[in-house]
């Protein structure tokens, strides 16, 4: 116990001189495991976050958006990709993480549960929530664990497209026909509030903040990630001739924050344990997907077995001679 | 010859035959498009999509050059959202549903040995502007070769069940191959007037390329098929491609002249 | 693990003269196979002009322990680094 008391104390200290952790170094259990929690969370939400927008890859409206649009979702592929990749270093298999998301024991961000309606969605999708994931990516790129850090810093990178990607469709929208018009403020409507939840429940309801950043996993609270969010947003909103679904919001000189009302976070909690407007088509499509691969799955390493015996083969009848 | 230099006469040969060089690109591109979120796992949804961004951007510049060749102002886009399926020209065998993943890979080697004969000889058609997109085409089109052949010998020699569903989307799809090398009066026309290269020696060099790697994933080829499919080129399809540009094509159709 | 992949680094060169560097993992079941997923996933926006691929499990390394024995030494060989050596004023090219 004293032993385990001072590697805590000098762990604590790498944090503290602002050292990364590497995946063979001596770490708190805890910190391990919420790491896996984390990361693995973060993983899943860009795989579930492929469907909705997914949805729209087939009718794009033109052969640029839809070739924007199909490298974006894979671009969400490749994200979890690399944030699994990083989370197996913490001793985890992935097909293990994927299995919690099926069966329905993992989370991911609530915002992937709401469906995408018309091709504003897609538009408002881009600049909104990867306009959160970018602000919570910002501050992850600096994490205090190595791999998770290094996949943040590649992920942010590729990102830069996708909110230009969103906001250019939404630019176009709020020039069009009234009808665009329309569209696009529908969809404005109907993602401003679950974009607010990806931040996570206020500070006072988080129980997981002290700890994170007390070891620099997180750097920022989820109020302080959210306000920053809002005041860059409503002007792009405004800027758009557009409106915010929000009558309290206000503009508060002193602090120079946008100011909301209230957030319904019984919505958020409901969406987050499974029942969202999409929680069951998205693990379903999922679900579905993992099934219908296992037979491609098992061919290759069938396949692969096949080859090594063969190469061994010749081998073998040398020795027999 | 390039834009300029072309040849008045030529034009609607010409421009029929961007139309199925591009019709192809876009049709696969879109079907490919349909696995990303669906892949066996998550590095093959990545590879499928990249293969579908390839095949979006071959149709792009080739139905650019269609609609520079027609000389009426139509754009890749008026051309790939604003016809109806009569007016499309591509090869049945693209527009058949994605199936299982064994289809895709199946159609895929088999179009993608085309493909790479077919850009590579038209990287030699005295058409600058088509001989340039054949050349960037190539590259791509031999990294799908590749893809597809290395899986086509893993689920052709994996297990029973990917035999199995391997030989099925060869017996399904070994019909729709003889359109691709299909000769008309347009093609005949082009082929004289060396734009367009000779079907019957692509066809052979095909065959070959086909056969081995078949035998080595231990499928056979249906032997003497009673019918080989046709039409495509002409504007007659299967019912399917009604559908896809239906999807497609929707917002184009449901909010004319807007701007996207 | 039903259906677990082999996993195998990826390490990429972005230009010829520069070193490959480790950008991550894949699974897949043979070298070829793992080498096509690396140009999928890690090569869609170049430059890559060369991936390499090994097996995880053939990686073997240096633990955290090893710190001392292993790297600490370095410091104490000055005569390792051009500035332990002295040349007088003026004196080129050296």
């Amino acid at each position: 116990m004293g032993n385990e008391a001072k590697l805590l104390e000098t762990f604590q200290k790498r944090i503290n001189a602002g050292e990364k952790i590497e995946p063979r170094d001596w770490m708190p259990e805890r910190y391990r495991r919420q790491l896996i929690r984390m990361m693995s969370q973060h993983a899943h939400s860009e795989i579930v976050g492929m469907l909705p927008e997914g949805n729209w890859i087939t009718r794009a409206p033109n052969l640029r958006r839809k070739m924007a649009l199909l490298a974006k979702v894979q671009d969400e592929a490749g994200h979890g990709l690399y944030l699994y990749s990083a989370t197996e270093t913490l001793g985890v298999d992935r097909y293990q993480l994927i299995q919690d998301l099926l069966e329905g024991r993992a989370k991911y961000s609530n915002i992937f549960n709401y469906p995408t309606l018309t091709w504003a969605d897609v538009g408002v999708i881009g600049w909104f929530v990867d306009g959160a994931a970018i602000v919570n990516q910002t501050m992850l790129a600096k994490t205090s664990y190595g791999p998770y850090a290094r996949a943040m810093i590649r992920i942010c990178k590729e990102e830069a497209f996708h909110k230009r990607q969103g906001y250019e469709i939404c630019v176009t929208l709020a020039r069009g026909t009234p009808e665009q018009r329309r569209m696009l403020q529908d969809a404005i409507n109907r993602w401003w509030w679950p974009t607010l939840m990806m931040f996570g429940p206020p500070d006072d309801q988080s129980p997981n903040s002290a700890e994170l950043l007390r070891w620099k996993v997180k750097r920022k609270t989820n109020d302080e990630l959210r306000q920053h969010f809002i005041n860059i947003t409503v002007p792009q909103v405004l800027a758009l001739g557009m409106t915010i679904p929000d009558p309290e919001l206000r503009y508060d000189e002193k602090t120079g924050n946008w100011l909301i009302g209230p957030i319904d976070w019984d919505e958020f909690w409901r969406v987050i344990r499974g029942h969202g407007p999409c929680n069951r088509e998205r693990l379903r499509a999922r679900r579905k997907a993992h099934e219908e691969g296992a037979w491609v799955r098992e061919a290759v390493q069938a396949y692969a077995r096949k080859r090594q015996q063969r190469a061994a083969q010749p081998v073998a009848a040398i020795s027999q001679e | 010859m390039n834009l300029e230099t072309l040849d008045t006469a030529i034009r609607p040969a010409l421009f029929e035959y961007l139309l199925r060089l591009g019709d192809d690109a876009l049709i696969l591109g879109h079907r490919l498009s349909e696995w990303c979120g669906h892949g066996p796992y998550l590095e093959e949804d990545i590879a499928l999509a990249n293969l579908a961004l390839d095949c979006l951007g071959h149709a792009e510049a080739l139905l650019t050059l269609a609609g520079q060749v027609e000389g009426e102002g139509r754009t890749a886009d008026d051309l790939a959202f604003l016809r109806d399926a009569y007016e499309f020209r591509n090869a049945q065998m693209v527009e058949l549903p994605r199936g299982d993943f064994a289809f895709t890979i199946v159609r895929q080697f088999l179009f993608a040995t085309y493909a790479c004969l077919l850009y590579e000889a038209l990287q030699q058609s005295v058409f600058e502007p088509l001989a340039g997109i054949a050349a960037k085409a190539l590259k791509e089109m031999r990294y799908h070769l590749r893809h597809s052949r290395e899986w086509i010998r893993c689920l052709g020699d994996g297990t029973e069940e990917s035999h199995r569903r391997t030989q099925n989307a060869l017996d399904e799809l070994w019909m729709y191959t003889g359109e691709l090398f299909e000769v008309d009066d347009t093609l005949q026309t082009l082929t004289q007037a060396h734009i367009a290269p000779d079907m019957t020696a692509l066809y052979s060099a095909w065959n070959a390329q086909v056969m081995t790697t078949l035998q080595e994933a231990t499928l056979t080829v249906p032997e003497n098929p009673p019918y080989m499919a046709t039409g495509g080129r002409r504007g007659h399809h299967t019912e399917h491609l009604g559908y896809l540009l239906a999807e497609m094509q929707f917002l184009q159709r449901a909010y004319p002249g807007a701007k996207w | 693990m039903e259906n677990g992949l082999r996993l195998w680094e990826v390490f990429v060169q972005s230009r010829t003269g520069k070193p490959h560097e480790h950008v991550g993992s894949v699974r897949a079941s043979h070298a070829e196979m793992a080498l096509q997923h690396a140009r999928d996933v890690y090569a869609r926006r170049g430059p890559v002009v060369s991936i390499w691929v090994v097996p995880t499990e053939a990686i073997y390394a240096t633990q955290p322990g090893d710190e001392g024995p292993f790297f600490d030494p370095a410091d104490t060989k000055p005569y390792r680094h051009p500035l332990f050596y002295k040349v007088p004023h003026g004196v080129k090219n050296i």
